[in-house]
């Protein structure tokens, strides 16, 4: 494993501090926060059980920019999260996995920028413009 | 392999808890096929998720046009009621498995595992139910100024 015997850039251990777990600890944040936000997601929409006129006044109090705001923010742990989750399965079976799993982080940090700067822009002039 | 047969007599309690013997008898498969199911719902939540976000927020008005009208031209069609309810069950089940691993990784004592467990399973049993719910007893026609097709025939 000549690969393992080389001390990485700046000292410390192959994993700690480095790319596999900064990505780990975000991967938890992003699943954690996501999952907290369905359970409200679903409470709101809910609403149109109740009535029209209920869920309107709910989704009309979420045009704001500080919703606006969160709103960006969850899609961004939602596109991190599925991205990073394509890398954990990549890195469980795919036989190169765990060699790349560096380079397939960074990829996963391209991926989100395409991703995300597109939605970002169309969802942002939405909330601040109108 | 049988674990017994190279143990010392100080490996009496180790016997139960050699890391050679993976599959003991009283756990059965469960934590394999919840690694399973993580990584097979996390495919089919990537396909569900971006198409809802897109749909909802890329097209059209994006998120402005949200309102009742919106939900009832969708929830009129099968489709979207069976895209949604997919997605509502895979997520929370993937979400609950892996809140599940994020308690086991930081509870310390019983008592909280326990609670914290409690309401885990009992928030998602309540949001699966209620969402399922709301999804296939919807009436897209209670907006007496609906414009819809289904409505207005
Ligand atoms: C959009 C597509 C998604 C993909 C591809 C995906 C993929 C994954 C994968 C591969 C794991 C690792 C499981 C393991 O280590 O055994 C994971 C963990 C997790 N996911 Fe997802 N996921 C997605 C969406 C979601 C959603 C919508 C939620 C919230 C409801 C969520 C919540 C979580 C949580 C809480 C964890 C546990 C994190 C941990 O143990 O550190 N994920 N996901």
């Amino acid at each position: 494993m000549a690969q393992a015997a080389t001390a990485p850039k700046g000292g410390g251990t192959l994993y700690r501090g480095r790319e596999g777990m900064w990505s780990w600890v975000a991967h938890r944040i992003s699943g954690l926060l996501l999952f907290l936000f369905l359970f409200a997601h679903v409470l709101d929409t809910a609403l149109v059980r109740v009535s029209p006129e209920a869920y309107n006044q709910v989704m009309e109090a979420y045009k704001n920019p500080v919703v606006g705001l969160g709103e960006a923010g969850l899609v961004a742990a939602v596109i991190f999260h599925a991205l990073n989750g394509l890398r954990i399965i990549a890195v469980d079976f795919w036989s190169k996995g765990p060699k790349f799993q560096k380079q397939m982080f960074w990829g996963v940090v391209i991926g989100f920028v395409v991703l995300f700067v597109p939605f970002a822009i169309r969802h942002l002039t939405n909330v601040f413009t109108h | 392999m049988t674990a017994t047969t190279d143990q010392t007599a100080t490996a009496a309690t180790s016997a139960k808890l050699s890391p050679y013997k993976r599959f003991t008898p009283t756990r059965g498969n469960f934590e394999l096929w919840s690694w399973v199911f993580m990584r097979a719902s996390g495919i089919l939540l990537l396909v569900l998720v971006f198409g809802h976000l897109f749909v909802n927020l890329m097209l059209g008005e994006g998120i402005h046009a949200i309102d009742f009208a919106f939900v009832a031209g969708k929830w009129s069609s099968p489709f979207w009621q069976v895209w949604d309810m997919l997605m509502l069950w895979l997520g929370m089940l993937h979400g609950f498995n892996g809140v599940r691993t994020i308690i086991n990784d930081y509870t310390e004592r019983e008592g909280t595992r326990w609670v914290l467990k409690t309401l885990l399973v009992v928030a998602t049993v309540f949001t699966i139910v209620l969402g399922t719910l709301v999804i296939f007893t919807f009436d897209p026609c209670i907006d007496p100024n609906s414009t819809l097709s289904v409505c207005t025939k």
